[in-house]
This record gives structure tokens, C-alpha cells and sequence, in this order.
């Protein structure tokens, strides 16, 4: 390590990074696991899901959204923030339908994935079993929104590369939901295709690629063979 | 060791279980623990269950409740094994989300019977006897009713996890799940 190489200290563990940086980018690149699901190397920070919490000083933050800067004392693995996430993953299981037995993504799942991380084996609170339709007007993706956990992933990928704007947030607080730009609402009626980078983003089960659902076993996929934190530090690995 | 050579219980543990509206999958996987079967009768003797066929339960130390609640006969089925359970335990996704019956929540249950019953042919009536229990608006997971102390999710949980809580709990230690043990599906 140079003498003017920048560091912070992750769980007491040196970590370097590279001016401009978010923290969470520079633990992911250093195979550092900071639990995150609004989260995508390819897109711009949005902060909204709060998973990456850390206390940055003693102070909270998203490790998303936050800089690094030379000699920050970041907590990330502490039993109170796991906690803390944990009720973040169960208040995002009740405001859906995430039944995972009857959900094709089950398994190549993020949000189930978290659940298994943090130990989740109740989602708790209330549950709202919110009916918000499916759209399967389009022939080779289908958009179930009552799975929608609202990350905006689909709507960063469909506007910043596919530069076709097809989905939008519309409505505010709770009344917040997933909306696509067609005259009809529609998603048959927009010019979204399969290839696009938008219908592969999506961390749960919303937007789904049709015909493909089962041609992996269930059992055998991403998050049943390792946690999500065992992958992340992997892939890092494998990069370097 | 044997496990029951460690738990110097004087009594047998005394279990209840049920189905609610499960379709007793989470059943069949505690029966999947295989030989370890012995074991646990060694350790463990069982209340009102469907495998006792006792109908209304004393007072026990366990209650594993499979299914969540669809209607009223469920609520005071649950209710018992409530009151007189010490411990009152999840078990699979039904019982902790609703499952695959609360997939109807999203529709009217009265547009459901009369889709059902009226509109496909032959007694094109709802059944409506006072021996069948009313159905609810929706089906609730079980700790939306009563008090729950312990989930073991899964569709259904593994007879390997099931077996790990029950062993854990009978040695008195917190019970846990491991990542390969843990599932929702």
C-alpha cells in the first residue's frame, strides 16, 4: 500500500478506494459484501431501499449514496444494523405479494435472498396483499405489480440505456407504484423489448421474461446454492 | 449420544398440531424426518393432531400450526391450540404469509363463490349449510390472529429443518436455521 493511497476502514478492516468513489463501490471491488438491493454497478445511486445502512462516524448512511473519504470508520456488520435491515426486508414483504412458492424468480430472487441473509423467517407486520394487476400485454415480458418493490432499476435502465423511457413512479407515499409510458398504460403498447437492459434489472419477480420461468430448477438456482454475500465476495474475486 | 440420552426430561415433551388451511405438506415433512421418527417419540408424545386424531387440545408445551386462516373454524382452532400451548410455533410459508390460499385475497370472496359455485353449471348455488364454517374476507397469516413465538418458513420446510428446531429447542438452545436450511419456496 502506497503512502498516498486513500483508505477507510470497513469493520476495522482497511479498505482502498478511488477518488469519487461510493463506499459501497469500493468495498464491492475490494470483495467487501455491503447488503444492498436498489443498488447496480451499471446505474447512478438511488438510495431508496436503505439496505446498505452504515454508520459512517458513528453516523447513518447509505453506503450507496455516501463518498469515501480518507480515514471514515464504517460499521457495517453489527448486530443492530442487521436488525435494522431485517425490518427494512420484512416492511418490503408485507407491502407486496411475495408468495416465493408460486413466484418464478424464487430463488434468483434479491429480495429472498436478503430475507435468507438477515434471517427473516416471519415478514411480521400486517400485510397488505395489495392488488395491483398484472400486464401481460407485451409478448415476451409480463409485469405482475403487486411484486414491484419500487427500487426504480427498470426505470434507470430503460431511461439511461435503452434511452426509451418506458417505466415511471407514479403517485407519492404509499400510493406509489410502477407506471409505463403508453397511451394505454400498457406495456404491449411501448416499443420495450426483450433485449433490453430494463427487463433483466429487476431484483424480485415484477417484471419477468416469459417462457423461461421454470428452465431451471427450483432448488438449483443463484440463492439456493450460495447466501447472497457468499456471491458478491466471490464475484469480486473472480474480477481481480 | 443419542439425543434422547442428553435430554434428562422426566415427562415427554407434549406436542399439538395442525392444519388450517394448509394442504398438510408441512405434515408429510415433519413425517420426512424418517428414523429420526423414533427419536422424537422417545422425547415426545402428541395432543390434538391428525396424527392422533384427538379432536380438541389440553394443555401442551408445542403447537406447530401449518396453513394460514381462511375461516372462522380456523380462528378457533388456533385460538385453542393458543391457550393452551406453552409455545406456539409457525410452520411453512402458510402459516407465516398465507400462502398460496391468500392468493385469493385479492378478489371479493363473495365474487369467488359466485364465480365458483354459480357460474360453471350444475347446483349453481353457494353452499350455505350452517355446518360449513363461514369463510373470512381474506386469509391471514397466523400471527395477524393470535400470538406466535417461533416461524420455521419453507414450502415446505425440509424434514431436516423442521428436525433442527425441534432438536434445538429440546436442548434448549435458540433455535436457528442455517442458510441451506433456510427457505421460503
Amino acid at each position: 500500500m502506497s503512502a498516498t493511497e486513500q483508505v477507510i476502514n470497513i469493520d476495522e478492516q482497511p479498505i482502498p478506494f478511488k477518488p469519487g468513489q461510493t463506499v459501497l463501490q469500493a468495498a464491492l471491488e475490494a470483495g467487501m459484501y455491503i447488503p444492498h438491493l436498489c443498488h447496480h454497478p451499471d446505474f447512478s445511486p438511488h438510495g431508496s431501499c436503505k439496505l446498505c445502512s452504515i454508520l459512517v462516524n458513528g453516523r447513518n448512511n447509505t453506503a450507496c449514496s455516501v463518498k469515501a473519504a480518507a480515514g471514515q470508520e464504517i460499521d457495517v456488520d453489527t448486530p443492530e444494523l442487521h436488525a435494522y435491515r431485517r425490518t427494512l426486508v420484512q416492511m418490503l414483504f408485507v407491502e407486496g405479494n411475495h408468495f416465493c412458492p408460486t413466484c418464478e424468480k424464487s430463488g434468483n430472487c434479491q429480495l429472498q435472498a436478503l430475507g435468507y441473509e438477515f434471517e427473516m423467517l416471519t415478514p411480521h407486520f400486517v400485510h397488505f396483499f395489495p392488488n395491483l394487476g398484472v400486464d401481460s400485454s407485451h409478448p415476451d415480458v409480463m409485469i405482475d405489480f403487486s411484486r414491484c418493490i419500487q427500487c426504480e432499476l427498470c426505470v434507470r435502465a430503460s431511461r439511461d440505456i435503452d434511452k426509451k423511457g418506458v417505466f415511471a413512479l407514479a403517485g407519492r407515499g404509499l400510493n406509489a407504484h410502477l407506471v409505463v409510458n403508453s397511451s394505454s398504460g400498457k406495456l404491449g403498447d411501448t416499443n420495450f423489448a426483450v433485449s433490453d437492459k430494463a427487463a433483466h434489472v429487476c431484483p424480485v419477480g415484477a417484471i419477468l421474461v416469459k417462457r423461461v420461468g421454470f428452465s431451471q430448477p427450483i432448488g438449483t438456482r443463484q440463492y439456493d446454492r450460495e447466501p447472497i454475500s457468499a456471491e458478491a465476495e466471490r464475484c469480486a474475486i473472480e474480477e481481480t | 449420544m443419542e439425543l434422547s440420552a442428553e435430554v434428562q426430561a422426566p415427562l415427554k415433551i407434549r406436542i399439538a398440531t395442525t392444519s388450517l388451511a394448509g394442504c398438510f405438506g408441512c405434515h408429510m415433512s415433519l413425517l420426512d424426518i424418517d428414523e429420526r421418527l423414533f427419536e422424537l417419540v422417545r422425547l415426545a408424545e402428541f395432543d390434538r393432531s391428525p396424527l392422533t386424531d384427538i379432536k380438541h387440545c389440553g394443555p401442551c408445551d408445542m403447537a406447530l400450526i401449518e396453513g394460514g386462516v381462511c375461516n372462522g373454524e380456523n380462528v378457533h382452532v388456533l385460538r385453542e391450540l393458543r391457550a393452551n400451548a406453552k409455545i406456539l410455533v409457525g410452520v411453512g410459508a402458510c402459516a407465516i404469509n398465507g400462502g398460496l390460499p391468500a392468493m385469493r385475497n385479492q378478489l371479493d370472496v363473495g365474487d369467488l363463490l359466485e364465480k365458483i359455485y354459480c357460474e360453471r353449471g350444475g347446483a349453481a348455488k353457494v353452499p350455505n349449510d350452517p355446518e360449513l364454517p363461514l369463510l373470512l374476507d381474506k386469509v391471514y397469516p397466523i400471527n395477524e390472529i393470535v400470538r406466535v413465538d417461533y416461524f420455521i418458513p419453507g414450502c415446505p420446510p425440509s424434514g431436516d429443518a423442521i428436525w433442527k428446531f425441534l432438536t434445538d429447542l429440546f436442548l434448549g438452545r435458540m433455535p436457528r436455521l442455517d442458510n441451506q436450511l433456510l427457505h421460503y419456496d
